[in-house]
């Protein structure tokens, strides 16, 4: 078939950055980092890691609950728009995508730190600096903030689909707004609720950057902790072995929101 | 006598500027199937959705049982509708959509599974309850869309283009089933339909709208019979709309001829239209004929056939058993009662002349009638 043709680039890419990096990352995670012979000693120090582990999905969830909750009513008010308004905050939306992650993330440094811009304000008053960075809270505002566009555009997608007659029929059987919404609306946007956890939870649970940045030694995630197995520690089979696990974990936790989803089709994945 | 069960008064809608309905007055009775037809933009869908409280007039105000209903949101109204394209819900099986507004009103389990039961039968659907309804046919999801409004015994049922993506033949028994359910449980219906033969066939009263004004209310036989203007005319049914003058009381000159016709009270010499329906011309032999003219088209229509026929200038359309041949000179007979005199109004001149026939055919045959392209003004209630 055509398409096929067509596809062929992007399959055979794949096959060589997808593929083989993941069978490379298997080769090291059972390898000996000095002897190179078949182990599973590398397996079996995962689960020391495993707080931190847990520490990393913790936050991950956090942050996407509230990505939803704060994303679910965003996305509903643009659906709702003339398509004038809706393509105007649609760019708003995602113009701070268009700048750097890592400039994002330092601004919020710059702006949190115990020197930072809200802190000096706060001390010119002469009130004492509040402790705003280098804490969980810190982390999931980073997390929140770089990865709420992602929340928000499955729903619009879904929401702004939404037939709007559907609606309309549940009021005309006798649903109060608020009874609409829980019968008809979120039922029927449960395809893009579950497209934009995943499009949060996924890079959320593996992020490093955010961590180290606005985190502390007590918020050390999964993410930081595979960054340095790589650069400082220097042990890439600890570190492949670490991967592999958090790679497993996200596709079980993947599978299952999308068994929330009852097999309807996810909007984005 | 009937009892007076929703009134308009003084009606009107304004989208962006735009007239959509211009002071609509009308009065609905109990147990009454009400139609409302027209052609695309004319109002009807407009005025049915103020009824079922969708849109809110610009100013005039909506009575229900007595009362002013403007401000009641669709959810506190008895009325419940029957949507254009059905909008089922789609993440529920037929059961569920059907049982959906007795949910809402909180109704013990047993009586909501014994009323969706009952109307399942109604609709004859019965062992479809755990279908999705994306799965149904057109006509079998029409049929869960009546039965999920009616499930509900409300006093009005609103009906908007029900039957409109149906093909031909569902859509004739359809119109049956949906007359005797009417009879059956004594609802009041609203419908709104563009298709003139549906709202003959169906309805106790007949509402003719263009343009956001009532053309003509009245039921089936007095809109045929009795056109009000040449527009009601020409869009119910087929007419030869001719200019005339009233020369007295029963007497009627057109084609430089005087008729004798049953229409009186009409001034002296005041100028008329006079509507002739294609059915009730006789051809007869030229020696005989009131009028003779020459047949320029003949199209066997299975029953009858259509001759469009020449009246210096003027064509005429006659449907007769008989069959003339193309270019044949003929006569015409037309009986006193085969006359109906209107008076002059804005759409005289607009319609009844066949000189452009097949297109004026094709248009009103509405064959490829597709829902989405109806009605702009469906699109302009979200404000």
């Amino acid at each position: 078939m055509k398409t096929k043709g067509l596809a062929a680039p992007y399959l055979v890419w794949m096959a060589i950055f997808t593929l083989v990096p993941l069978g490379i990352v298997l080769f090291y995670a059972l390898t000996d980092s000095v002897s190179g012979s078949f182990t599973l000693a590398n397996l079996a120090r995962i689960g020391s890691y495993m707080p931190i582990f847990l520490k990393s999905v913790w936050l991950a969830i956090l942050s996407s609950a509230i990505c939803l909750v704060i994303g679910y009513p965003v996305a509903y008010y643009i659906a709702s728009c003339s398509p004038m308004k809706q393509r105007f905050l649609y760019m708003l939306l995602m113009l701070p995508m268009c700048m750097s992650f890592l400039l994002r993330t330092l601004a919020w440094v710059a702006l949190l730190e115990d020197t930072g811009i809200i802190n000096s304000v706060i001390t010119s008053m002469g009130l004492r600096p509040l402790p705003l960075i280098r804490n969980g809270g810190a982390v999931v505002l980073g997390m929140v903030y770089n990865y709420l566009p992602y929340m928000i555009m499955p729903l619009y997608t879904v929401l702004m689909k939404l037939d709007n007659r559907l609606v309309e029929a549940a009021e005309d059987l006798g649903c109060t707004p608020g009874q609409t919404f829980l019968r008809v609306t979120l039922p029927l946007s449960t395809p893009g609720i579950i497209s934009g956890i995943t499009m949060v939870f996924v890079p959320a649970v593996s992020t490093f950057y955010i961590s180290q940045k606005m985190g502390s030694s007590g918020t050390t995630l999964i993410g930081d902790v595979i960054e340095s197995q790589f650069k400082a520690a220097y042990n890439p089979n600890l570190g492949a072995a670490l991967s592999l696990a958090l790679m497993v974990l996200v596709f079980a936790c993947t599978a299952v929101m999308n068994r929330f989803g009852d097999g309807e089709e996810v909007v984005v994945l | 006598m009937a009892k007076e069960l929703i009134r308009l008064v003084g009606c009107t809608m304004e989208f962006d500027g735009e007239t959509i309905l211009n002071s609509i007055d009308l009065s609905i009775n109990d147990k009454e199937f009400l139609t409302l037809l027209g052609p695309s933009g004319c109002g009807k869908t407009t005025t049915l959705r103020i009824i079922g409280g969708f849109l809110k007039p610009t100013s005039g105000d909506v009575f229900f049982d007595g009362k002013r209903i403007n401000d009641i949101p669709p959810y506190e109204r008895q009325v419940n509708t029957v949507f254009q394209r059905y909008a089922l819900f789609p993440h529920l099986d037929v059961y569920e959509n059907i049982a959906f507004g007795l949910r809402t009103q909180k109704l013990p389990e047993r009586e909501i599974d014994e009323r969706v039961t009952e109307m399942l039968e109604v609709v004859s659907l019965k062992g479809f309850e755990d279908r999705k309804v994306t799965a149904l046919s057109g006509g079998q999801q029409q049929r869960v869309a009546i039965a999920r409004a009616l499930v509900n015994r409300p006093k009005v049922l609103l009906l908007d283009e029900p039957l409109g993506a149906l093909d031909m033949r569902l859509r004739k028994d359809m119109q049956q089933e949906l007359k005797r359910i009417q009879q059956q449980m004594e609802i009041t219906f609203i419908y709104v339909t563009h298709d003139q033969e549906e709202a003959l066939a169906m309805s106790d009263t007949v509402v003719v709208m263009n343009e956001g004004i009532i053309q003509q209310i009245g039921t089936p036989e007095d809109i045929y019979n009795e056109p009000r203007n040449a527009f009601v005319a020409d869009f119910i049914g087929e007419s030869n709309i001719l200019d005339g003058i009233m020369r007295e009381d029963y007497v009627v000159e057109t084609f430089g001829r005087r008729f004798t016709c049953l229409d009186k009270g009409f001034g002296k010499d005041e100028a008329v239209d006079v509507v002739v329906r294609p059915e009730d011309i006789d051809i007869v032999p030229v020696s005989e004929g009131m009028l003779t003219g020459t047949v320029t088209s003949i199209t066997f229509k299975g029953m009858q056939y259509d001759v469009i026929v020449d009246f210096k200038g003027f064509k005429w359309l006659i449907q007769t058993t008989d069959s003339p041949s193309v270019g044949e000179r003929i006569g015409i007979k037309i009986d006193p009662d085969g006359f109906h005199i209107m008076p002059k109004s804005k759409y005289s001149g607009l319609y009844g002349d066949y000189s452009s026939f097949s297109e004026e055919y094709e248009e009103l045959s509405d064959a490829d009638f597709v829902p989405g392209e109806e009605d702009g003004e469906e699109e302009w209630h979200e404000d």
